[in-house]
């Protein structure tokens, strides 16, 4: 013991080659950090009730970690800069005891069992339906969202993709499964993530206290464009989500235009389907309501005609590895006509 | 016949405790997991595979409680302060003892940790 700290107190007396304070630079990880801590993709501006516990967890650990750093470090100063005698052999030996297996052992205790209590909340279990007033079946396919709504008010489910909306205050059910490789669906702001994983079955529950726009990326790496595969999750005022749903399972209003013609005539409904049309594909996401999304591809770019344009020509271009084909042979009329057919499927 | 031995003359007993904590680690996830894969085919509820399993905690941490007590022993109750440095059989045998009670010390609590989850999970997930 006290051979160490003689070593330490030795090195003490030189001069460090770094600048004399090296606490003027602290600034840039807190000002990066802070940043990351806002906005519409963050567990730590909470606006669900999971996520709420997640971050009350998360300052507990950082704030127990500080603690104990801190007393780490402060010893580890006492014993470098201290120049009385040193310690005997028995408080030397007692100090490690208590300091260095006892106290440690009882708080990583403490902190496991609050994160382990906490755990069947961050997991609430709704049940089966009907007990489950909405339930929301995701599938994670690379490298988009297959979206199915299934609401007691309604027969038959909802197919939608690449965008999750949600009613404020009520408990949603999300059935996740994976059609080809390992996803991970996460809504930081709303709750934790959860796999998606071929031929399984994986439940979340989440309850939405905040109406907003809030993002979600694919939280697993599924192959090449896994960075590209993300989407917007609207929480909606139960009322107007109810409108919203009973417009989704109807078929879009069409405006009068020869994109449609063009849309079937280029196979395009081999593999997405437009409700009220011969367009049947199931392929690709279904594209009935396409228009009224917050993004497109699968949230990475702005829905704009120019942009659903562009992706029908270079989809390849636009998201390596996507199972969409390029149509950049097609006549640019013929592009045009489709984009603004399908931007006007609201 | 002892049921203790009087003296500590193999390696193996190093390892006793390590060993009792990694077989109550098995038994805990593999029952929890045979059970909530086979539940709708089991009788009995979660509650019996919890009980289970704190009875069989309690059986791994009295196992290791008394390596923890042999280890003591061999290490002469503290008599000895380490290094047990010398190229003695004395002192082999002491150092042994003491690094028997650490690894003791430190099963004692990872099996503590490793049954902590049973006490807050209450059900498997559907
Ligand atoms: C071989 C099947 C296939 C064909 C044919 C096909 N697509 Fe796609 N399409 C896909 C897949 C798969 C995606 C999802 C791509 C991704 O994001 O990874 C997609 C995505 C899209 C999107 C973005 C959807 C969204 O939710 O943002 C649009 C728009 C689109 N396709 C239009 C078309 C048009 C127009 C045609 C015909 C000219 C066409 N597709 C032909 C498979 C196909
Ligand atoms: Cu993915």
């Amino acid at each position: 013991m006290s051979g160490f700290s003689q070593v330490v107190r030795g090195q003490a007396v030189e001069r460090p080659p770094y600048p004399r304070s090296p606490l003027r630079y602290g600034f840039i990880p807190i000002l990066m950090f802070a940043h990351g801590c806002a906005g519409i993709q963050s567990t730590l501006e909470p606006t669900g009730a999971e996520a709420r516990q997640i971050a009350t967890l998360f300052w507990v650990m950082v704030i127990g970690g500080s603690v104990v750093w801190l007393a780490v470090i402060g010893t580890l100063l006492y014993a470098a800069r201290w120049k009385g005698e040193p310690h005997s052999a028995q408080s030397a030996g007692r100090l490690i005891l208590w300091g260095g297996a006892i106290f440690p052992a009882v708080v990583l205790m403490a902190l496991l069992a609050y994160a382990l209590w906490l755990m069947p909340s961050l997991r609430p279990q709704s049940g089966e339906p009907p007990s489950a007033p909405l339930r929301i079946e995701v599938t994670g396919e690379q490298f988009w969202w297959r979206v199915s709504y299934r609401s007691k008010n309604h027969e038959a489910s909802i197919a939608s993709a690449n965008e999750i909306r949600l009613p404020l205050g009520q408990r949603v059910e999300f059935v996740l499964k994976s059609s080809d490789v390992i996803h991970s669906f996460w809504i930081p702001s709303l709750g934790g993530k959860m796999d998606m994983i071929p031929g399984r079955t994986n439940r979340l529950s989440l309850l939405a206290t905040k109406v907003g726009i809030f993002r979600g990326p694919c939280a697993e790496y599924c192959g090449t464009s896994h960075t590209l595969m993300a989407f917007y999750a609207m929480v909606m005022d139960p009322a107007a989500f109810d409108i919203w749903l009973e417009a989704q399972s109807q078929p879009s209003e069409e405006l009068a235009s020869d994109g449609k013609l063009r849309f079937i005539s280029n196979g395009c409904g081999s593999c997405h389907t437009v409700h009220g049309t011969e367009a049947t594909g199931t392929l690709g996401p279904d594209l009935t309501h396409l228009g009224s999304r917050e993004s497109l591809a699968a949230g990475i770019l702005p829905n704009t005609e120019e942009a659903i344009r562009r992706f029908i020509a270079d989809p390849d271009v636009i998201k390596p590895g996507s199972k969409m084909p390029a149509f950049r042979m097609l006549p640019e009329d013929d592009l045009q006509a489709i984009a603004s057919y399908l931007k006007g499927l609201k | 016949m002892r049921i203790i031995p009087n003296e500590m003359e193999s390696l193996w007993t190093l390892f006793t405790a390590p060993v009792v904590w990694a077989l109550h680690f098995l038994i805990c996830y593999v029952s929890v997991a045979v059970y909530c894969a086979k539940s709708s085919q089991i009788s009995f509820g979660f509650d019996v595979v919890r009980l289970g399993v704190v009875l069989v905690t309690i059986m791994a941490l009295a196992l290791i409680a008394m390596s923890g007590l042999l280890a003591w022993r061999q290490w002469g109750f503290g008599t000895h302060d380490p290094p047990h440095d010398d190229p003695t059989r004395h002192d082999r045998e002491l150092f042994q003892g003491f690094a028997t009670l650490l690894l003791s010390g430190l099963s004692f609590v990872a099996v503590i940790y490793v049954a902590m989850p049973l006490l807050f999970i209450a059900e498997c997930s559907p």
